[in-house]
């Protein structure tokens, strides 16, 4: 099912680099403008004890924004649902955050915090925070009434209510955010480290295309997606395991 | 004995949400009944007569804007009162889709803080009796409607309150399955004592299980008619073409026309 599933968009991925190593080839591209895919995967190779390094850095970066981000998003979809009022007043608010450019942010956040990590986190939980609190807050609205009645009229607290009840229902809205944040991180932290960092996949575009390494720049860019792709992943195995019921017999 | 005793319950909805509606909807107008231990109430009105609002203030869900719930000779006041006192089962189907059949059996139980391990081997012991036999780890969305009922009234039997409140349980289903589960509950209900109160828009079903029928006038409710149904058990799908269930039943029928 799966491998049918992926064995299409392989085959056609395949065919593309095939056809942009020929073109390369049969054009005489220069390699600093465009390299061929042979080329890009060598540059990889070549640099892959420096990547790992600056994979490193990222991750950890993407790693830390998305759990303050996951912790500090359910938390506000909490309170959001325990006031009807503050929810009012909130979330139209938070939805006009979303029009400030992250991207002119980031330079002040060096200003403010410096060159090390606390800024691209903060990139990061930016970029990741709006899709998570808003889906959860979605999701707790969207609890059936009649499954919390069902528990108040079997006497049950309201701390059971929740864990029972509200927060399996809100489960589905969270990973969808999750999985959007997921494929945001990872862009967020280059983004932060791209103004101005000591290591990073961000520096390391910058760096490269500053020096004509074209190449470097594409197998950059290449684990970039990569690295989106498998975090996306995670979270997709993470939802299976934790909501069986919600994908059986759909 | 007097198990269940409702005195005078009135209750007013101001309904500034629904649009179109009247602003204020009187549900309940002054209703006053009482069950004894071990009765079968059905409950028969016309829709929107109030008949689920009577249930939602019995469990504790609402309260009444005047009058009286009194259980076992104890008034219950307030809707906390009330709370965890009935087995209630909704009129909308209320399986967990995060539980499996088993875990959603022993939802009360759980709730209780008892030990799971004790109840789900007391769940499984009645499955079979429930029809659930082989599918406590399946998940509610895999069932069709008539084992979704089936598995709402175990859970509902499982609360180990005495008193049951059942909201049309089988009013959803298709008329050859409410007729097996009408005969499966006659069955069941032999092997517990429970006091039921039950909701039905059907005639047949309410005269067929019930030891005594309630029929209730158009909003806001009221009780028409208090029918005692000395129909002799064992009832059966038989039953209901014998001459005394046809008197009852034009009787039934003679009070819910009346306006
Ligand atoms: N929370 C509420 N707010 C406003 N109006 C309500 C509310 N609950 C019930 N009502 C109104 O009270 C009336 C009685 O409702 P109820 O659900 O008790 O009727 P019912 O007899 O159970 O009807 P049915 O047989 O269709 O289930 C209806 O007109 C309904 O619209
Ligand atoms: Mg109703």
């Amino acid at each position: 099912m799966m491998t049918a599933r992926l064995i299409f968009p392989a085959a056609v991925l395949l065919m593309l680099l095939a056809l942009w190593e020929l073109l390369v080839w049969a054009l005489a591209v220069p390699k600093w403008i465009v390299p061929a895919p042979s080329a890009i995967g060598q540059a990889f190779w070549e640099t892959r004890a420096l990547l790992a390094t600056h994979v490193r850095q990222t991750m950890l970066e993407v790693a830390i924004g998305i759990g303050v981000a996951v912790s500090t998003g359910v938390a506000l979809a909490a309170v959001l649902d325990f006031s009807p009022w503050l929810r009012r007043a909130i979330y139209p608010l938070l939805v006009i955050s979303q029009t400030v450019p992250i991207l002119a942010l980031a330079p002040l956040l060096i200003i403010w915090f410096g060159f090390g990590i606390a800024p691209k986190v903060i990139v990061v939980t930016l970029f990741c925070f709006f899709p998570i609190a808003i889906n959860t807050s979605d999701g707790l609205t969207a609890t059936e009434p009649e499954l919390i009645d069902l528990l108040r009229s079997m006497g049950a607290t309201w701390p059971q209510i929740w864990q029972k009840v509200r927060l399996p229902a809100a489960l589905p809205y969270f990973f969808s955010g999750l999985k959007i944040a997921a494929t945001y991180s990872v862009v967020g932290a280059i983004v932060g480290e791209w103004v101005g960092a000591k290591q990073g996949l961000g520096i390391h575009l910058l760096r490269s295309s500053a020096a004509f390494k074209t190449a470097q720049v594409f197998s950059a860019i290449a684990i970039t997606s990569l690295l989106s792709i498998l975090l996306f992943l995670t979270v997709f195995v993470i939802e299976r395991k934790m909501m069986p019921w919600y994908f059986e017999r759909r | 004995m007097t198990l269940l005793a409702v005195d005078s319950l009135s209750k007013t909805f101001s309904s500034a949400a629904a649009k179109g509606a009247q602003p204020v909807v009187q549900a309940l107008a002054d209703l006053s009944f009482q069950v004894a231990a071990g009765e079968f109430l059905s409950i028969i009105g016309p829709s929107g007569c109030g008949k689920s609002t009577l249930f939602r203030i019995l469990s504790g869900l609402e309260q009444p804007d005047t009058g009286q719930v009194t259980l076992q000779g104890q008034p219950l006041p307030l809707e906390t009162d009330r709370q965890g006192r009935f087995g209630y089962m909704p009129q909308r189907d209320t399986l967990l889709p995060w539980r499996t059949v088993l875990d959603n059996v022993i939802l009360g139980a759980d709730l209780a803080g008892d030990s799971r391990e004790l109840a789900r081997s007391e769940a499984q012991r009645l499955l079979p009796l429930f029809g659930l036999d082989g599918f406590e780890n399946v998940w509610p969305s895999a069932l069709s409607g008539g084992m979704r009922q089936r598995a709402a009234l175990l859970r509902t039997f499982l609360t180990g309150y005495e008193t049951l409140l059942l909201d049309e349980p089988f009013g959803a289903l298709d008329a050859l399955t409410r007729r097996v589960l009408q005969q499966w509950l006659l069955g069941v209900r032999t092997r517990f004592k429970k006091t039921i109160l039950f909701i039905t828009h059907d005639i047949d079903e309410a005269l067929l299980l019930g030891d005594r029928v309630l029929v209730f006038s158009p909003r806001p409710g009221r009780i028409t008619a208090d029918l005692p149904i000395d129909l002799p058990h064992p009832r059966s799908q038989d039953t209901v073409l014998d001459d005394s269930f046809l008197a009852h039943k034009r009787n039934v029928m003679a009070h819910l026309k009346l306006e």
